[in-house]
């Protein structure tokens, strides 16, 4: 099925996350996980030999509603990359700061605070 | 970069926008929408950045009119939010669209949407030019000293 | 009940306003925070008492968006909005250290109007939106000093808040994939429709992820880790705002929300909620008890008491989720003052470390005596308000037959007096240092914030009062105990 692709691709990210010291890549992880969800809600919606759910001219309403794709995962996902890339950006411009500070993108370095 | 991207980045741009703003205006009417054609605005400024650099892209809008516009847009989306309690129908509610209903797929039509696609598009527009052109004017004094911005704040 | 998506719309306002402020008019944008938090107050008191649901937009459920007040949500609204008037009217005089205060106050406000909509939203994935709103503005505030310790904090604490968020909307995903829906009404008859949580594999999954999701929020032990690090290192308001309501209102409420109201309690559910809460309870009190930093300190024991809320809800007792919100109450009350006092000393002599000083009760009279009141009450001395919270949980644990964790209750209990005790002889007691023989008492407005929540701290115990506590809790917590058969009644007829 593919539902197992996304737990895979949560898994991936998740990893990355947990493993990596670079915070690039431990960045890269977060979106992966983020993606992983995104396509999951997606997919959830699909039917099979389904329509775009665009009201057109030429079709009437209930033939419309029966063959149509379900619109609300694919507006969930629209807010949720949205929130992803805000995210995102202020990740990066903390990695950017912390680049500044200590001179690495290396995670381990950055021990000021004790565990 | 070199001349000829200079130049043809400046008319590109004129077509990047207007596609902005086509999809924009029609957001209620096929896939697009206030967030879609707002980032594809703010691509045109990243176009910018990416061809002539960060300062000359900064003066195109200049970070403090952004920043400003940012929160306008912000203000005039909770604006259209609230006018709807203020005349008494319901937070949010589609006043326009009750009172004085359009032809379906037509273009001026439901009531309060393009409106709010329109403040959406302007606050997602400023609100990516200035982290992009922030970003992009980062210059790290030696390594592993204090960074400094072109811009005072962040 | 029109006026109630003005909760939303008010600190949203005001963040963007603030945002607006320029760098030089810092008192506009002070005023103007105070304004909104004033205003959150009184939006609080006129809607006491009152219940129903908001469609917003016009769309009736499960189409559109619900705004939900029932009595556990005025609950939260009061407690957020009496913390963020105490906050703002203390980050009049301690933000002048820092600059950008329209950005502070544009952030602050925001993290508020996450808050509220978390509280406030009848819908799944509404509830995610306001949360992620809140997270954002905390990882940016934690950030806001800019010294390299605010910062990697951030960053700790910005990776892990994302991972519980991709956690969370996994579990909403999963949720609508089996249903649906995502109106919680509709969620609920339909989960009792299918037998509880067990009706199906996809169901559990989603409780799973929820618990992992929504256990990173509220810094429950195995998943605290960002706590120590972020509370400490951010300004003191925003310590004391985030310790105080954010990992309450987005991680216990919304937790015990979606567990008790959408999925339903089984009993090993309750299991996993009591011992989670027993591990934190221990773990962060075990951890505090050997820390010498006062904030850091003040975090761990911010882990330990989210515990005795945890695993008082947990219960699913009447009894238990009574004593559970009282003490959700109390620790707003009290962990903030504890926070803006922490403060206060660091406003006044610069440094946090509990071994540099000593003696500061005559130096710093207000502080001393509210920083007592908090400390008091956190170690639950009557009569202040902790020591009611505190035996509402343990004689719940011991009705409800858990001999084990009403010991354990106990035990922390008296580790955390222990802990509080050291606090106080080594920043207040003894002989003072040399150099604070010539510290002053901190700004007015700093002492105003102070003394409004200690006072807070002695009044809310009059919760206990039966007839006081049938006004304002019971119906709270009667809201959670009745599970998924009175949502449809109160949240107006959703089939």
């Amino acid at each position: 099925m593919l539902y197992t692709l996304c737990f895979i691709l949560f898994a991936v990210g998740l990893f990355a996350v947990s493993t990596q010291k670079n915070i690039i890549k431990i960045i890269m992880g977060i979106e992966i996980m983020d993606l992983a969800v995104n396509l999951f809600l997606v997919m959830s919606g699909y039917r099979a030999d389904g329509r775009t759910p665009i009201l057109t001219r030429e079709v009437s309403r209930p033939e419309w509603l029966a063959a149509a794709v379900d619109p609300f995962p694919q507006a969930m996902v629209l807010t949720s990359i949205v929130i992803g890339l805000g995210v995102l950006a202020l990740l990066l411009v903390l990695a950017l700061r912390l680049y500044g500070r200590y001179g690495t993108y290396d995670i381990t370095k950055m021990r000021k605070l004790r565990g | 970069m070199s001349e000829i991207v200079r130049t043809v980045t400046r008319w590109i741009f004129a077509f990047i926008a207007t596609y902005g703003v086509y999809l924009v205006a029609y957001g209620h009417l096929t896939p697009g929408g206030g967030f879609a054609g707002g980032v594809m605005l703010a691509s045109g400024y990243v176009l910018l950045v990416l061809s002539r650099g960060a300062k000359e892209a900064e003066k195109s809008l200049g970070l403090r009119p952004a920043k400003a516009l940012d929160s306008v847009g912000a203000l005039l989306f909770l604006a259209i939010a609230v006018l709807g309690l203020v005349l008494g129908q319901g937070f949010f509610e589609n006043f326009i669209q009750k009172s004085t209903p359009g032809e379906p797929l037509e273009i001026l039509n439901a009531g309060i949407i393009p409106l709010c696609n329109i403040a959406i598009a302007l606050k997602v527009m400023t609100s990516l030019f200035v982290v992009f052109v922030v970003m992009a004017s980062v210059r790290f004094a030696g390594s592993g000293e204090e960074l400094e911005y072109t811009s005072e704040e962040e | 009940m029109e006026l109630f998506p003005l909760f939303v719309a008010v600190p949203l306002g005001v963040a963007f306003l603030a945002a607006l402020v320029p760098k030089r008019a810092a008192r506009v944008a002070d005023v103007l925070g105070n304004l909104g938090s004033l205003a959150l107050v009184a939006l609080v008191v006129l809607f006491y008492g009152r219940t129903g649901a908001v469609h917003v937009g016009g769309w009736a459920p499960p189409v559109g968006i619900v705004l939900v007040l029932d009595p556990l949500s005025w609950f939260i609204l009061a407690t957020v909005s009496a913390v963020t008037l105490a906050v703002t009217i203390y980050s009049i005089r301690y933000m002048d250290r820092y600059t950008g205060r329209g950005k502070y106050y544009a952030l602050f406000f925001l993290m508020v109007t996450g808050m509220m909509g978390v509280v406030a939203t009848g819908d799944l994935f509404n509830l995610y939106v306001f949360l992620e709103i809140a997270s954002i503005a905390s990882y940016a505030l934690v950030a806001f000093g800019c010294e390299s310790e605010e910062l990697e904090a951030s960053f700790r604490y910005a990776v892990l808040g994302s991972v519980a968020s991709c956690f969370i909307l996994f579990g909403i995903a999963l949720l609508y994939s089996v249903f649906g829906t995502v109106n919680m009404a509709h969620l609920a008859a339909k989960i009792a429709a299918l037998g509880g949580v067990t009706g199906s594999t996809t169901l559990t999954a989603g409780l799973v992820f929820f618990l992992a999701g929504f256990g990173l929020k509220a810094a429950l032990v195995p998943f605290h880790a960002w706590l120590p690090d972020a509370h400490p290192s951010a300004p003191a308001p925003i310590s004391a705002m985030l310790s105080g309501v954010l990992i309450k209102a987005i991680g216990v409420y919304a937790l015990a929300r979606i567990v008790f109201n959408v999925i339903g309690l089984t009993t090993t559910t309750s299991y996993v909620l009591m011992a989670m809460g027993t591990l934190s309870m221990l773990f962060g009190v075990l951890l505090a008890v050997i820390q010498w930093d006062f904030k850091r300190l003040l975090a761990y024991h911010s882990i330990s008491q989210i515990g005795y809320v945890v695993l008082a809800i947990g219960l699913g007792t009447p009894l238990g989720i009574m004593g559970g919100l009282f003490h959700l109450l109390n620790h707003a009350l009290f962990k903030s003052l504890l926070f803006l006092n922490a403060g206060a000393v660091e406003y006044s002599t610069g440094t946090r470390d509990l071994q540099k000083m000593g003696g500061l009760r005559n130096r710093l009279p207000v502080t001393a005596n509210t920083s007592m009141v908090a400390s008091m009450s956190i170690a639950g001395i009557p009569p202040f308000n902790g020591f009611f919270s505190k035996l509402i949980i343990i004689v719940a644990c011991i009705e409800a037959h858990q001999w084990l964790f009403a010991a354990l209750a106990v035990v922390v209990s008296i580790v955390t007096l222990a802990s509080f005790i050291k606090v106080q002889k080594y920043v207040f007691m003894g002989s003072l240092g040399e150099k604070w023989k010539s510290l002053r008492e901190v700004p007015v407005f700093m002492c105003a914030a102070m003394v409004l929540l200690a006072l807070a701290c002695l009044a809310t115990a009059a919760l206990v009062v039966p007839p006081v506590r049938d006004a304002v809790l019971r119906p709270a917590a009667d809201v959670l105990a009745a599970g998924a058969e009175k949502v449809g009644m109160v949240l107006g007829g959703v089939k």
